[in-house]
């Protein structure tokens, strides 16, 4: 049952521990599932009892004020955050019926399955070719000189680089402008051949030109691949996901439908982050 | 009043110059409700008027401490007999001595020429004069510029911008003294070089294959001919810094790697102090080291191989200054390896890159135009460096590339030549200043080169 939130800003900054997810977090074909999550920096907890599914071929959408823990739950499902020595995480991640966090799960493996895109675009200090070779050579996905050209090629072109690029590709990754770089990182994930490719905040350093390139380009991308994307911006969330997930203070608050989300979201926090009272 | 205690004196009244600034320029702006009224805070019309009546004043005493002695110096000697007026340079100096030490001591307990004691009476009455002078100079110039700078406290004064002005040039002066320094040591150099250059032709001295620098002072010596060829120095020079940096880069890169990829927290915090105390070790330490342990150590592993190693070997000197510059290539590397941001990092991890491989194909990239600078910058301290090739690599110039050969360097031959009671202007000595030259010119461009290439590439990953 809705109740009208109270206009009073302490009813958000409640105590979110008790709220159970709205919504369903299930999905009939889940490519990657994640059950209980609670992940905790030292003491402090940071995500609180998340389950999630992402279904094949889906794009799913996460939402939420800064800090409500959605890029840590994004970081903990290609393993990101195994850098940080006082990141603990607890729960049940998995990549169809793999165990993300088996302790014989080579994490190499894994995130050549599981790509991420940052939000700052963080070209190597190489040439665009190596860029985008890099990925290939590493997991040895290149028999020949020929081969890595192909996929250097069709990755390029998947990002919607291709054209812009195929002229310097000797020419270093740095010196592309903002939205050109982070094409440039799309393509070295997807040279991997990964399922699934994460993203975190990719357009929030770009320009709404880079953005809306970015945008379409995912758009083409999930006819192929897995897309969970943390975004701070509800219109990108409305126009490039099936689903979306709301997260609030390192709760999972609601996951529908986008459409639904965002015409009649089902909890009061959700539609008081949507409509812009606080975030 | 002698001059220590008028330079406290100077401090205390510009402290009230500074305390009678502030107080009138609330009262000029119309107290403390005005204070928007004043072009700046009080406190810059203080520091302005304590400036003011300062730095005037505290020069005048400078250049009267300067030049009083040799003015009452002046004096004496023009009244000073005529007999004496014939007197060379040097027997005046004497008599001026016997004067001041005359002045010095009681005048009428020693017994002395009568016109040695009335001369030092004179002495002592002058320098009298000159500190009662100063002393009333002095005062009535500070009072003098603490009235004016009161004066001058108004709403217009733009106080602030020349007390900034005034910290501008000072901080200007500290930073010329260093540019100053440099240019007067390279004048130095370029000079007694040129004097060697005038004895010894240039090119002979750069290419010259022989280095025997003992040469006949007096005329029918038995000594050396006097050979100044510099190769076989530079060719020492290069193959122990050679040795040097074949144990310095590797071992100094490897273990920035490890402090700063794979190093826990604790680890850390306790290897990098320990690998900096290397740099605290004295040259003379690894010298001696070099000299008493390595060396023997080498060359009876020398003789178990059938090699003959010399006692005094470029080998023992070129490991241990290569132990020596280890600190100095880890930390320069350790610095740049954690300036690769950790986008970087995360962007080759997220490929699914293992450690080893991000770090050979991007971090290393990422920071080699950093470690490259450092590098040369070592490569430099190991040009320099020379005590411990004086104790372990010896002193015989040998023109060879074998490390199991005694070799010396430029800076070895430097210093013998200077040590000991030498003639300051036979080409042997001269010649250090023309080696000294040629090395600092090498140092330079290595410096700059590694300059040039951490500027080049720096904004690279930025």
């Amino acid at each position: 049952m809705k109740t009208k939130i109270n206009e009073n800003d302490t009813q958000i900054t409640q105590d979110v521990s008790t709220l159970q997810t709205v919504g369903n977090v299930f999905s009939d074909n889940a490519k990657m599932s994640m059950r209980n999550v609670n992940v905790f920096y030292d003491d402090k907890q940071a995500i609180h009892d998340v389950s999630l599914d992402i279904g094949k071929n889906e794009v799913v959408a996460m939402i939420g004020p800064s800090g409500c823990g959605k890029s840590t739950f994004l970081r903990c499902m290609n393993r990101m955050n195994d850098t940080i020595d006082s990141c603990r995480i607890e729960g049940d991640f998995r990549l169809e019926k793999d165990d993300i966090y088996h302790p014989k799960q080579d994490v190499v493996a894994l995130r050549a399955r599981v790509g991420i895109v940052f939000q700052k675009p963080n070209p190597f200090p190489k040439s665009i070719y190596d860029n985008v070779a890099y990925g290939p050579k590493v997991h040895g996905l290149a028999a020949s000189k020929t081969d890595l050209d192909e996929i250097v090629e069709v990755s390029l072109r998947k990002a919607g680089l291709w054209a812009e690029v195929k002229d310097r590709l000797t020419a270093p990754g740095t010196g592309l402008s903002g939205g050109q770089q982070q094409r440039l990182c799309i393509a070295r994930t997807i040279a991997v051949g990964p399922e699934v490719i994460l993203m975190d905040e990719p357009c929030s350093a770009l320009d709404p030109i880079a953005t809306a390139k970015i945008e379409e380009l995912m758009a083409e991308l999930s006819q192929n691949f897995t897309i969970a994307i943390v975004t701070h911006s509800m219109q990108q969330a409305a126009r490039v996901s099936q689903r979306t997930a709301y997260f609030h203070m390192g709760k999972l608050i609601e996951v529908n439908d986008t459409k639904r989300v965002f015409t009649n979201p089902e909890h009061e926090l959700t539609e008081a982050y949507i409509t812009g009272r606080f975030g | 009043m002698n001059t220590s205690m008028l330079l406290i004196l100077a401090l205390l009244l510009m402290a009230m110059a500074f305390t009678l600034g502030r107080k009138r320029s609330i009262a000029v702006a119309g107290g403390s409700q005005g204070i928007r009224n004043l072009n700046s805070l009080p406190g810059y019309y203080g520091t302005l008027s304590a400036l003011w009546c300062g730095i005037p004043s505290i020069l005048i005493l400078v250049v009267w401490v300067l030049f009083d002695d040799y003015i009452i110096q002046q004096i004496i000697i023009q009244e000073l007999p005529s007999s004496t007026q014939a007197l060379s340079d040097s027997e005046l100096g004497l008599l001026l001595n016997t004067v001041s030490n005359m002045a010095i001591n009681d005048t009428s307990t020693l017994s002395a020429e009568p016109y040695i004691i009335a001369a030092a009476e004179r002495l002592n009455s002058l320098q009298h004069i000159s500190q009662m002078a100063l002393t009333v100079v002095f005062i009535c110039v500070t009072m003098g510029l603490s009235w004016f700078s009161w004066m001058r406290v108004s709403p217009d004064l733009k106080a602030r911008v020349k007390v900034e002005n005034v910290f501008k040039i000072a901080l200007l002066m500290c930073a010329s003294i260093a540019v100053f320094t440099t240019a007067g040591i390279v004048f130095s150099v370029i000079f007694e070089s040129i004097k060697f250059f005038q004895s010894v032709p240039f090119f002979d001295f750069i290419f010259g294959l022989q280095w025997s620098p003992q040469m006949a002072i007096r005329e029918g010596q038995i000594g050396g001919s006097g050979a100044f060829g510099a190769v076989p120095l530079f060719a020492g020079t290069m193959l122990i810094s050679a040795i040097a940096m074949i144990i310095a880069v590797p071992a100094g890169l490897m273990a920035a790697i490890y402090l700063s990829e794979y190093a826990s927290p604790r680890v850390r915090t306790f290897v990098k102090p320990a690998l900096e105390v290397l740099a605290g070790v004295p040259t003379v330490v690894y010298g001696f080291f070099a000299a008493l342990t390595v060396a023997p150590y080498l060359r009876e592993t020398g003789s178990m191989f059938g090699l003959s190693v010399s006692s005094e070997s470029a080998l023992a000197a070129g490991l241990v200054m290569g132990v020596m510059i280890i600190p100095f290539v880890s930390s320069l590397s350790d610095d740049v390896i954690n300036a690769v941001p950790q986008s970087l990092r995360d962007g080759s991890f997220g490929l699914g890159a293992t450690h080893s491989e991000t770090i050979k194909q991007v971090i290393i990239p990422a920071a080699l135009p950093g470690i490259v600078g450092g590098i040369l910058l070592a490569v430099s301290r190991a040009i320099g460096e020379t005590m411990i090739v004086v104790m372990a690599a010896g002193l015989a110039a040998n023109l060879t590339a074998n490390p199991m050969e005694s070799v010396t360097t430029v800076t070895v031959q430097i210093v013998t030549l200077l040590v000991g009671d030498q003639e300051f202007n036979s080409p042997k000595t001269l010649s250090a200043f023309a080696l000294g030259l040629i090395l600092f010119v090498i140092t330079l461009i290595l410096n700059s080169i590694a300059l040039m290439v951490v500027k080049k590439y720096r904004e690279q990953y930025e």
